[in-house]
């Protein structure tokens, strides 16, 4: 059996890790819980912007401190709703088909984000994701300390978990795909017979005219159809109109 | 040997002649004896073409008129031919434009308004936007795109319907939109004989399930050839496919045929004689094989593909399926068929920079096999130009390049599996039901602009029959020696070199041909009454 490995955010949904970050912060128990967190968050806008730009994994530590102290059945109950207001409407139109397609191939569909597993589980469900191999957040008394447990899922550990998954489960390597927006997930995509790159940024894109590696485009459901416009930092311009 | 006009024996005084190696010119100087087959004249076209298919409409073929079949209120589907034809496309109005212009005010004024335009690509790439807009005209592209104007989508899910199964267990699936349809118009432009009759429903609207029953190794090998429908069996698999088609569907056809006037007035010395050039010409055929030789490989294959071709319309014919397709075969072997005399040991190709299958896109390596062992050896009736085990040399410089968006597919093709084998029966068996349900490579052909990951295996497939009869290919100018070696092919770094070569394994004073193709030429070749002596054999 081969499998399919997709990152999610960019990739199957126009989203990124700070839109369901901000979901969680802004419904806290209390509005002063939630202004509290959004301003720190504000603050350490610089860092993360820094950290975005050096190293994906540094990123996603900075980013997922802003969690600690949020209970874990809270982070359960806000999941649907993440799901509903942020995932939902922004799947991309091709991603369910692709991913219909990969399983009349007889292909394990799995989704490797740098998402925490909790918030990105409902869209597993929902595009009927095989498995998903995702950021955990440490636990402790029921509360989220702030701190991910290892190893932390981002560029290049994305290519170690999916050679493992592949040993486990006994997939060739040669034989599987790896689909993904982002120049942060060339190791992933490198480790796979078959990468794809979708609706990539201008590094991946450039890295896949010079492999031959193929590029897709998601955001349409037909030949000769519009896009999105992409922006930095994995954000998407509105639908476009007429 | 054949006296006619178009074909010229080399002699001590000719010049050489200019062939084309990819998007360059290259002068070659054939051995005295040789045989050069030109294309014809073009054709004059119709003075009038709107009226010509008025005329055809209202008196087809075998058919009611087209206006006796319309009803208020009822469902029709235009389809139309995808832009693999002509080569390069032609001048605005495309003759499809012209046939719209036509058929579409005739079906508002019977009260027809549920009508969708559906382009007829099978498992070609997708035409893009603007070159719909360039085949049907602004006006109506404006009115139906993209809601019912579109590219035909085989894997669409429930985008197919079951007609039924032929005698001979061929799956017949049809477009679900052109299946439920109480008329299908086909608008067909017939730019080579393989072209058009059943072959435009039965397979431009179809699937997988359904193209495996012909296009696949056996059907090509059984083919001689496939630019001759009475004897290629790819067309009568497709005849029978088709036939079952308008049993069940409401089908008028109407088939345009074109003349070969790929060049017009500014380019028209390359379809010439290199010995009847004025100085004028031979000036600028100098000139531009020097230009084409310092430019970049982009400008020069936007020399050749970005200016129209001046085609004009020589036939219009519609009606019944095949009682217009006969008259169609009829006016492009009027066109396109020269006598050429006998087979020869050793031909001669200049292989162009353009085919169906790389419109936008520069030739790649698959597609080069495609050309030189599938498209030129089956340009010809009667036998192929070449004898069994003869020697084709043929000019490309076979660059491993591949277009990203257009050719995907193409790239694993060539360096995953032709590694494995050549053996097109081994690729049929073992890879291709795997690799044409490769998720990502559909989604590519489905959204983007690329040809479904089963038309590589097509592409080598379409190359089989010269394939089983050409002995050996030796390319000149290629730029490496990996990707011919992958091809099957020898390569020499000169014309004299491969000629050298050609003459080891041919028999004493061998013949010698040369096809001298863009623009679109085939051959009547009278087989041998006996095989000749090969050398080997004599010693």
């Amino acid at each position: 059996m081969r499998a399919a490995y997709f990152d999610v955010d960019g990739t199957i949904v126009g989203s990124n890790l700070l839109y369901p970050t901000l979901h969680y912060i802004r419904n806290q128990a209390s509005p002063v819980d939630s202004a509290r967190r959004l301003g720190k968050l504000a603050l350490q806008a610089p860092f993360l912007l820094v950290a975005e730009l050096r190293d994906r994994r540094m990123f996603n530590e900075q980013l997922f401190s802003h969690f600690a102290g949020m209970t874990e059945d809270r982070l359960v109950c806000l999941a649907d709703e993440v799901f509903e207001d942020v995932f939902e409407p922004r799947i991309f139109k091709g991603a369910r088909g692709l991913l219909d397609k990969c399983r009349d191939a007889g292909m394990r569909i799995v989704f490797v984000t740098g998402a925490l597993d909790v918030s990105v589980a409902p869209l597993a469900k929902h595009l009927g994701a095989d498995a998903v191999i995702a950021n955990r957040l440490e636990m402790k008394e029921g509360k989220a300390t702030g701190r991910l447990l290892r190893p932390v899922v981002a560029g290049p550990s994305k290519a170690r978990v999916i050679v493992e998954d592949a040993r486990v489960h006994g997939h060739d390597l040669a034989e599987c795909q790896a689909y993904s927006d982002s120049e942060s997930d060339v190791p992933m995509m490198s480790v796979v017979g078959h990468p794809f790159c979708v609706n990539p940024d201008g590094g991946l894109r450039a890295l896949a005219r010079s492999y031959d590696w193929p590029i897709l485009d998601l955001d349409r459901e037909a030949a000769g159809g519009r896009s999105r416009l992409r922006l930095p930092f994995g954000f998407y311009a509105p639908e476009r109109r007429g | 040997m054949s006296n006619h006009p178009c074909v010229v024996t080399i002699d001590h005084r000719s010049k050489p002649r200019v062939l084309f190696s990819g998007t360059k010119l290259v002068e070659v100087d054939l051995p005295v004896g040789t045989r050069v087959v030109y294309p014809k004249p073009p054709m004059k076209g119709l003075p009038d073409v709107k009226a010509a298919i008025r005329y055809a409409i209202a008196h087809p073929e075998n058919s009611e008129p087209l206006f006796t079949k319309l009803e208020p209120g009822m469902k029709v589907t235009i389809a139309i031919d995808d832009i693999s034809l002509p080569l390069p496309p032609m001048q605005s109005p495309d003759v499809r434009q012209q046939v719209l212009e036509v058929v579409l005010p005739l079906l508002a004024d019977y009260g027809v308004t549920d009508i969708h335009i559906i382009v007829a690509t099978c498992l070609h790439r997708p035409m893009t936007a603007d070159e719909i807009k360039h085949a049907v005209g602004k006006s109506i592209f404006q009115k139906f795109w993209p809601t019912r104007l579109y590219n035909h989508d085989a894997e669409k899910p429930g985008g197919l319907t079951r007609l039924g199964v032929t005698d001979e267990g061929d799956v017949v699936e049809i477009n679900t939109r052109a299946a439920e349809s109480d008329l299908v118009i086909y608008v067909n432009l017939n730019f080579v004989p393989m072209d058009g009759g059943h072959k435009s429903v039965a397979v431009g609207l179809c699937g997988y399930e359904s193209l495996r029953s012909h296009h696949n190794p056996y059907a090509i090998r059984e083919s001689n050839s496939y630019m001759d429908p009475e004897r290629s069996e790819l067309n009568h698999r497709v005849v029978r496919m088709g036939r079952l088609v308008n049993r069940r569907m409401n089908v008028f056809t109407i088939e345009t045929t074109i003349n070969n006037d790929m060049f017009g007035e500014g380019l028209g010395f390359l379809a010439k004689n290199e010995d009847e050039l004025g100085p004028n010409e031979e000036r600028a055929l100098k000139a531009l094989i020097r230009t084409l030789e310092f430019l970049p490989a982009k400008a020069r294959q936007a020399i050749f593909e970005k200016i129209p071709a001046p085609y004009a319309v020589t036939g219009v014919f519609a009606g019944e399926t095949e009682a217009v397709h006969a008259k169609t075969i009829a006016k492009c072997f009027e066109q396109y068929c020269v006598p050429a005399g006998g087979q020869a040991d050793i031909v001669v190709y200049g292989v162009p920079y353009i085919s169906p299958y790389n419109v936008g896109a520069h030739l790649n390596p698959l597609l080069v096999s495609c050309m030189i062992q599938g498209y030129l050896h089956n340009l010809y009736r009667g036998a192929p130009l070449v004898r069994k085990g003869g020697t084709v040399i043929a000019f490309h410089p076979c660059t491993d390049q591949f277009d990203p968006d257009q050719h995907p597919a193409y790239v694993e093709f060539v360096h995953r599996f032709l590694p494995i084998t050549r053996d097109a029966t081994r690729l049929h068996k073992e890879f291709e039901d795997e690799f044409r349900k490769h998720p990502g490579f559909i989604q590519l052909y489905r959204t983007g602009e690329a040809y479904h990951p089963a038309h590589p295996f097509y592409m080598w497939y379409w190359g089989e029959n010269g394939r089983q009869h050409i002995g050996r290919v030796i390319i000149v100018g290629a730029d490496n020696q990996y990707i011919p070696e992958l091809l099957g092919y020898e390569t020499a770094p000169t014309f004299a070199d491969a000629l050298r070569m050609a003459k080891e394994t041919a028999p004493a004073n061998p013949d010698i041909a040369c096809l001298r193709i863009c623009p679109f030429v085939m051959v009547d070749v009278e087989p041998d009454a006996a095989p000749k002596q090969i050398a080997g054999e004599a010693k």
